[in-house]
């Protein structure tokens, strides 16, 4: 089976974020980049199916500047056998749709018979790209799965996806587009001759015109949504710690509860 | 005239509060002369018109069949899709539920207009231009966006944030049977069953009271003290990564980056550190309460009020003074 991860490089998870001063972006000082967690899911989903299968191919495609090469030979240390990554200065500033519409452009290159996502970039948090992607191929899609089964002599898949207070159990036919949610699998770590491995593997870069796209229909000009403003929450202070004993203490905690609160 | 559809989620024949949310937002950023269209979509759903008609609707097209019962990206997609051409809408509203977070991109690309999920805030500004706010960043920022059309095909929004509204309408909303029913056929993916998992009577995510469990729990067995909390207030049980990965709590338990967005009123975080990750779940809860033996856990920056000291001591205190409390009444 051929099988191909979309993954973003995102600013780890315990990374302080700051809004530049224009309020246009981040302040990227300081910042460590990772895989974004979710599409570790997608990457050790399509390993293992690989494995499973004992055939395969496990292809990682991400669009960005050229750092995210970064995030590539990551891919390429835990086990993936190629990367693409689609590098283009036109593509600053593109909206999901138009992400979308790059990463379809560059899965149709191929026939891929599993698509992973992550559920969602921890960045933007939008969570919209796997399934944007689905529809621009006409493929059905799971999002959200954290249980897949590969029935491969029927070519069709299994997949569970958590909803409130229930679990769907919901049968696809390949080609199909999956998006990643905690509990999949664990992800594994690079292992010293897996990254010196990976410096041998294939790591291809496309701009737009490989890809057939012109550089003026993508962009920040092309923008369906634009973020006018990022800026940091409202604070929330340090309240009252109630001192006491443990009763004194819960007795306070409930009358705060019910007067200030009205909780209960 | 604008119209601005809302997607009626309903699961089991009952209509979710996130959805009369939802309509109460259009109905409030409805003007004059525009529509508030609810989508109701499933099986045996014909006694929920009334909720929507008194919630906001003005009109109310309405699906049934036994193929619409389960939940289908594609059969929902198709239907939401078509009625919102039909009606020239100029907005979709719905809930970020699972379903709504499914659904909203798949019409956004299907009508290839510009999306933005889980908001918290939709607005109209000076020029008639709808401007969203979300969080971004595990809610480490927030993210004001727009569009040049000045308007969004698919805005999805936080539960428990935006009101419903407050005088329900008199008048009766139309009620329009939609028989246009997608290519049942054609799906390629088909839900094979619905398992209920066993968990917390209330769910997490639509909770209005929270309990949680962290690694200062120390064993599986001791989550029983934070069940006898929320059994006493109501309230749903969640739990910390560190509880989860440790196999106290199956993920759906799970509040943060990697688990469940909450935004609850009330949040009890007990044997919880406060790590930036845990926050992303639940630091827009309205109320929070942080219990733990540290002076020094991040936890107690942003909790309300805060008591340090062992859990195995509060927290069944707490229980039965809450439950002192609930027998007076
Ligand atoms: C990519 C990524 C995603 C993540 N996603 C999530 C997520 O979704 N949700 C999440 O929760 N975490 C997440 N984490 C993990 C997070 O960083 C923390 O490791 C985790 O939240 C810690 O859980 P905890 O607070 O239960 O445990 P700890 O940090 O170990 O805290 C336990 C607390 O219990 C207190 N305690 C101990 N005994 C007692 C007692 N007897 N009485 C009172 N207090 C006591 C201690 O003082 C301590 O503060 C993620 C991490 C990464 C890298
Ligand atoms: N620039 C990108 N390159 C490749 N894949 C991406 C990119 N951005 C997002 N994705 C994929 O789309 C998923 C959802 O992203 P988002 O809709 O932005 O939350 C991510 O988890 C990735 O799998």
């Amino acid at each position: 089976m051929k099988i191909a991860v979309c993954i973003k490089q995102v600013p780890a998870s315990e990374s302080k974020i700051r809004p530049s001063a224009d309020g246009k972006g981040i302040d990227p000082a300081g910042l460590s980049y990772v895989v974004n967690p979710y599409d570790e899911f997608g990457v050790e989903e399509a390993l293992k199916i690989k494995e499973q299968l004992g055939e395969g191919t496990v292809t990682a495609i991400s669009i960005g500047t050229a750092k995210v090469s970064e995030a590539l030979r990551t891919c390429l240390a835990v086990g993936v056998d190629q990367a693409i990554h689609i590098q283009d200065p036109a593509t600053e500033g593109s909206d999901g749709l138009t992400i979308a519409r790059i990463l379809t452009a560059a899965l149709q290159k191929e026939s891929y018979d599993l698509i992973f996502f992550g559920r969602q970039a921890i960045d933007d948090d939008s969570g919209a790209i796997g399934i944007y992607v689905a529809e621009f191929m006409g493929l059905p899609h799971v999002a959200g799965i954290n249980k897949l089964k590969i029935l491969a002599e029927d070519y069709r898949a299994v997949a569970n996806r958590q909803i409130e207070g229930a679990t769907e159990v919901i049968e696809t036919a390949l080609p199909a587009v999956f998006t990643c949610q905690k509990e999949l699998n664990e992800p594994r770590y690079a292992s010293l001759p897996g990254i010196m491995k990976a410096k041998q593997k294939p790591l291809t870069v496309w701009t737009l015109s490989d890809l057939g796209i012109a550089p003026d229909t993508v962009g920040s000009g092309h923008a369906k949504v634009t973020e006018d403003q990022l800026s940091s929450p409202p604070t929330r202070s340090a309240g009252k710690i109630i001192e006491g004993n443990a009763s004194e203490a819960v007795s306070e905690l409930v009358r705060l509860l019910r007067e200030e609160a009205k909780v209960f | 005239m604008a119209n601005i559809l809302v997607f009626a989620e309903q699961r089991e024949g009952k209509v979710k509060r996130v959805a009369l949310q939802a309509l109460g937002t259009a109905r409030s950023l409805a003007s004059e002369g525009d529509h508030v269209v609810a989508v109701l979509i499933g099986e045996n759903i014909s006694s929920q018109t009334e909720l929507l008609s008194s919630g906001g609707a003005d009109k109310i097209y309405m699906t049934e069949d036994t193929q619409l019962s389960a939940y289908s990206s594609e059969a929902y997609g198709t239907v939401v899709s078509e009625i919102a051409k039909k009606e020239a809408a100029s907005l979709i509203l719905m809930g970020a539920t699972a379903m709504g977070k499914d659904l909203g991109p798949k019409i956004a690309a299907r009508l290839e207009g510009p999306f933005a999920g889980d908001c918290i805030k939709l607005a109209l500004n000076d020029e008639g231009m709808f401007i969203a706010t979300r969080p971004v960043y595990g809610g480490k920022a927030l993210s004001s966006v727009s569009s040049h059309q000045h308007t969004f095909q698919v805005v999805t929004l936080r539960p428990n944030v935006f009101p419903v509204i407050s005088e329900p309408a008199s008048t009766q909303a139309l009620i329009e049977p939609w028989t246009e029913k997608p290519d049942f056929s054609g799906l390629k993916a088909i839900m094979k069953e619905v398992l209920s998992t066993a968990g917390s009577k209330v769910e997490l995510s639509e909770a209005t009271i929270i309990v949680s469990g962290g690694r200062g729990l120390k064993s599986p067995e001791h989550f029983s003290i934070i069940e006898a909390l929320a059994e006493a207030l109501g309230a749903a049980v969640g739990a910390s990564r560190a509880a989860v990965d440790a196999g106290w709590k199956p993920h759906s338990y799970q509040v943060g980056l990697t688990g469940k967005t909450v935004t609850p009123t009330l949040y009890i975080a007990c044997g919880i550190s406060g790590a930036i990750q845990h926050l992303a779940g639940m630091s827009s809860s309205k109320y929070i309460v942080a219990i733990n033996k540290d002076p020094n856990a991040p936890i107690f920056k942003i909790a309300n009020y805060g008591i340090v000291g062992d859990l195995f001591e509060i927290v069944p205190l707490l229980t039965e003074a809450v439950k002192k409390i609930k027998n007076e009444a």
